[in-house]
């Protein structure tokens, strides 16, 4: 086991000649939680997709557990995605499939699980999140609060080394972002290793190890929640977070 | 008339608007029907105060005419059928196949991804009866061993390239229609490109054009006839058999009204799938 679950150096990634990430730099230990803070446009979305290769990097390189580089063209991404699990802001769960086979299909086709061994599977992290009464719905009746659980259980039903979760609460109803964040604290409780992006700044101070600030493509300031949140050095992470706190 | 207490849990509706809603429906569906039967007899009525009614009359609705010659035309009609119930599986999975080798990306794939193109590009641009006449005088001409030389046969085989040129370009459009996310939420927990395909991407294209299909084979029942022009006897053909031999037009409204009886149930199922699939759309949302 290395000593890091996941090293980013020098990372640039631009988008049609815009430069979201420029140069960035970022360590996760193993069973940490990592908060990226920062407004709309700062690469917080772009870092994670980057991470799970959804995006292919510019230069540097992103080593997940000291052995495999994600950004090397010689790494077969689809194996690297089976160990990375994400979220996404708008769920995107299968409409075409019960939340079951949503939760199953990945460990059958990936993992080559049996199906009644991936059912169960299923079934059983459903009922972990609450959601045990939904199995047999179509994701077009569940609320969003539900729907987005049940896409955090179909990316854990891969038993991810690391979870990724891309503003997950940000498209919900304010009613229903607690039921969300709670599923995501259970599974910081298990000692999961966990990078958020959030504008929920009550939770990234409650959950995270570490909070990282970041501004035009660079982690700007990072730290624990009580340095960030109660006495940030930089007078940009300051001018952040008053104007997201009020 | 008293109203329940307000935020009792009852559904309610005051009863005066509700007779006044169903007076007017009433009201509506009986402007609806009168106007339409006016309508009918005002077309009927200058229609057979044209002089050349009555002509018009004995060569295309001629009772006695029809009555001989429509067993003969339904028993023709039974060869359409064959076609195209023969053709349509055939282009079901041609243009799946050709719209599935559009969308392969890796280059070891290029000549496969030329090919189904320049397919698409070809047969979509010639007239479907030009490629009946070419693929039904011409390749028998060729004298292919193993190959049956039979009208029907390559009248069938004209349909289902033709067609498949445009059910290809259906299906891809299908898949264009599934919205990128879902393949990003696919491909990240691990599935390769052929797994989202089939899994994720596929069954939700083929349910998003089930509507335009079934336009396609509508149009589809009607094109058999085509294949009249290499000789088969079909229903056309047989229409026109029986309009030389007695020289009365009858055969041929026999003939429309066979086609028209197939068409109208296939062209409400049709309205009827694609009310359920927008209303399904509308209820899905944001997922």
């Amino acid at each position: 086991m290395s000593e890091s679950m996941l090293d980013v150096s020098g990372v640039w990634k631009s988008f049609e000649g815009h430069p979201v990430l420029r140069g960035l730099d970022l360590t996760i230990g193993h069973h940490q939680a990592v908060v990226l803070i920062g407004a709309s446009g700062s690469g917080k979305s772009t870092l994670l997709r980057c991470i799970n290769g959804l995006v292919m990097v510019d230069a540097g390189r992103i080593v997940l557990d000291g052995e495999l580089d994600i950004t090397s063209f010689d790494t077969d991404m689809d194996a690297a995605r089976r160990r990375i699990g994400i979220v996404f802001q708008s769920y995107n769960l299968f409409p075409h499939m019960s939340v079951l086979d949503n939760v199953a299909l990945a460990p059958r086709k990936v993992l080559g699980r049996s199906k009644a061994e991936s059912i169960d599977a299923a079934r059983a992290l459903l009922a972990r999140f609450g959601l045990e009464a939904k199995a047999d719905e179509y994701p077009d009746r569940l609320s969003g609060g539900q729907a987005q659980r049940v896409a955090i259980v179909r990316a854990l039903a891969m038993e991810p080394e690391l979870m990724l979760f891309d503003e997950i609460t940000s498209a919900l109803d304010p009613l229903l972002v607690g039921e969300v964040l709670e599923a995501v604290r259970e599974l910081k409780e298990s000692g999961l290793t966990l990078l958020m992006a959030t504008h929920e700044m009550g939770f990234a101070r409650e959950v995270a190890d570490k909070v990282c600030f970041l501004k035009d493509g660079i982690v700007l300031e990072q730290g624990t929640p009580e340095v960030i949140f109660s006495a940030p050095q930089r007078e940009e992470t300051r001018e952040f977070l008053a104007r997201v706190l009020g | 008339m008293n109203a329940p207490t307000p935020g009792t849990e009852v559904a309610y509706v005051d009863p005066q608007r509700r007779a006044l809603v169903r007076q007017r429906a009433r009201r509506n569906a009986l402007i609806g029907m009168g106007s339409l039967i006016g309508f009918v007899v005002v077309i009927s009525v200058i229609v057979s105060q044209t002089p050349g009614w009555p002509v018009v009359q004995e060569t295309f609705f001629n009772g006695e005419e029809f009555v001989q010659t429509f067993p003969g035309l339904l028993d023709a009609f039974m060869l359409n059928v064959r076609i195209f119930l023969i053709a349509e599986p055939l282009i079901l999975i041609v243009g799946l196949l050709v719209a599935l080798a559009r969308t392969l990306k890796s280059p070891i794939f290029l000549p496969l991804r030329v090919l189904a193109t320049l397919y698409v590009d070809i047969f979509r641009g010639i007239p479907t009866i030009l490629v009946i006449f070419l693929l039904g005088f011409g390749v028998p001409a060729l004298r292919l061993a193993g190959f049956p030389n039979g009208a029907i046969f390559w009248g069938t085989t004209a349909l289902v390239l033709s067609y498949g040129a445009y059910v290809a370009e259906v299906f891809r459009a299908g898949i264009g229609s599934v919205h990128p996310s879902q393949q990003m939420a696919a491909r990240s927990l691990g599935l390769s490109t052929w797994q989202t395909n089939r899994f994720v991407v596929l069954p939700q294209a083929v349910r998003n054009v089930v509507p335009p299909l079934l336009n396609d084979f509508i149009s589809l029942q009607k094109d058999t006839a085509l294949v009249a022009v290499l000789g088969p006897i079909e229903v056309l053909r047989q229409a026109q058999i029986d309009t030389s031999s007695s020289f009365n037009y009858t055969p041929y409204v026999g003939a429309a009204l066979i086609f028209i009886a197939l068409t109208i149930p296939m062209s409400r199922f049709a309205d009827w799938v694609q009310e359920r699939s927008a209303r399904r759309r509308r209820a899905g949302g944001g997922v």
